[in-house]
């Protein structure tokens, strides 16, 4: 696990460096893509299907992005791009395209829908993370709209 | 036609001159057009109409002035420029920057290239490329072939890219490199697992950046991009498996 977590730290930071984020993100590019990972691979590890798990992985990535994206006042794509790659289906893909070169057109159909599948869970992820950043900014602004209804309600009263 | 003491000409072109910046580096198209109408709001036009595709910016805004039209023949991808037109952005909302100033400014970061030095990215593809390996299963004794051969196919295609304009070529020739030497990594016995060491080092290749885009793109309605932003994406892709495959058939 350890090991893990630190080669997926790494390597979604230096993902950071190429598309040539800023240099003072490239920490929290490397966090986020590996909590995306460690939640992948422990609920492949405790045998959930793949595919639920790069949804509920994809949702964690995208949610935390938005808090940094929050925290340090730049762009989310910045944390989401490295926190998406370590999921990605680069090895199903490989064997079903090895499979489609050795004419084993039955496997790799399979494979190939596999992949397909998993996308599209990467995909409904990110969306769920969007719906939940937006119910979270709506909850705020919400509370942020009744705290000025309550000072101003105070200052008309002292006025009157 | 004065507004805030500047002439709506300099606020069409500072908001044109974001808009190409952070189009050429690869953001969003939905986040160009909120940024290109959020400068424009805080300058007092209220109807400018903004229209941003992957390879174009249509901007306009009510009354006599002219539409403008950008053309962006080539986009790359530079996270940090985004970042500092977001923040030049800001500063104009928050009444911190003058237009003219931040026209000053977007000028000079249009100019300047802010990427890393080129070892530094190769570098970064290497170990990203053998820590790929790892988080797949593979051993800790193809580390080095994977971070050998992963800065072999990052520097194709950077090279190949320059060389050639043809992006499509230039993915498709790095990873047939990057199949070619695991292959002969494995072959001299640097290399044990061949499928380990090629899923690893072609991860640096992976779209990544057109994916996400796309998607956010498509939810945030804006279809035309987001189904162009994908087909680059699966273009990339199909680049890289046809890469991979013209070497299986070899061995």
């Amino acid at each position: 696990m350890l090991e893990q977590m630190v080669t997926s730290f790494i390597a979604s930071a230096g993902f950071g460096i190429i598309f040539n984020a800023p240099k003072s993100s490239l920490f929290q590019c490397g966090l986020v893509g590996m909590i995306g990972w460690i939640i992948y691979f422990w609920l492949v590890e405790m045998q959930y299907d793949s595919v639920f798990a790069s949804c509920v992985a994809s949702i964690f990535v995208g949610v935390i992005s938005y808090i940094c994206a929050k925290m340090y006042k730049t762009p989310v794509i910045i944390f989401t791009v490295g926190g998406i790659i370590p999921l990605v289906p680069g090895g199903l893909a490989y064997d079903a395209m090895r499979h489609f070169v050795q004419n084993d057109y039955n496997i790799a159909l399979q494979l190939a829908a596999k992949v397909f599948l998993i996308s599209g869970a990467i995909a409904m992820g990110l969306v769920f993370a969007e719906v939940v950043n937006l119910i979270i900014r709506k909850f705020l602004s919400v509370k942020q709209k009744a705290r000025w209804r309550v000072l101003y309600n105070k200052d008309t009263n002292i006025e009157s | 036609m004065k507004e805030n003491g500047h002439s709506t000409l300099e606020i069409i072109e500072v908001c044109l001159l974001a808009g190409k910046i952070m189009l050429r580096s690869g953001a969003e198209t939905y986040r160009v057009e909120d940024t290109m109408s959020r400068i424009a709001a805080s300058c007092g036009i209220q109807n400018a109409h903004c229209f941003v595709a992957p390879t174009a910016i249509i901007f306009s805004m009510d009354g006599m002035e002219p539409t403008k039209l950008v053309r962006i023949s080539e986009r790359s991808t530079d996270l940090h420029k985004i970042a500092l037109v977001n923040n030049v952005s800001r500063n104009i909302s928050a009444g911190k920057l003058t237009i003219r100033e931040a026209y000053a400014l977007l000028k000079e970061m249009d100019q300047n290239d802010f990427t890393f030095p080129l070892w530094e990215q190769i570098l970064a593809a290497a170990i990203s490329s053998g820590c790929f390996l790892v988080m797949f299963q593979g051993k800790w004794n193809d580390f080095l072939a994977a971070c050998i051969a992963g800065a072999v196919g990052f520097l194709f295609l950077v090279y190949v890219h320059r060389f050639i304009q043809i992006k499509f070529f230039a993915e498709f020739l790095a990873s047939l490199m990057i199949g070619l030497s695991s292959a002969f990594f494995v072959k001299i016995g640097i290399g044990h697992q061949l499928d380990k060491i090629i899923i690893g080092s072609v991860m640096p290749l992976v779209p990544g950046l057109a994916i996400t885009n796309a998607l956010r793109d498509l939810m945030a309605g804006h279809l035309v991009s987001g189904l162009s932003r994908g087909a680059e994406a699966f273009l990339t892709a199909f680049a890289i498996g046809t890469g991979i495959a013209v070497v299986f058939t070899f061995l």
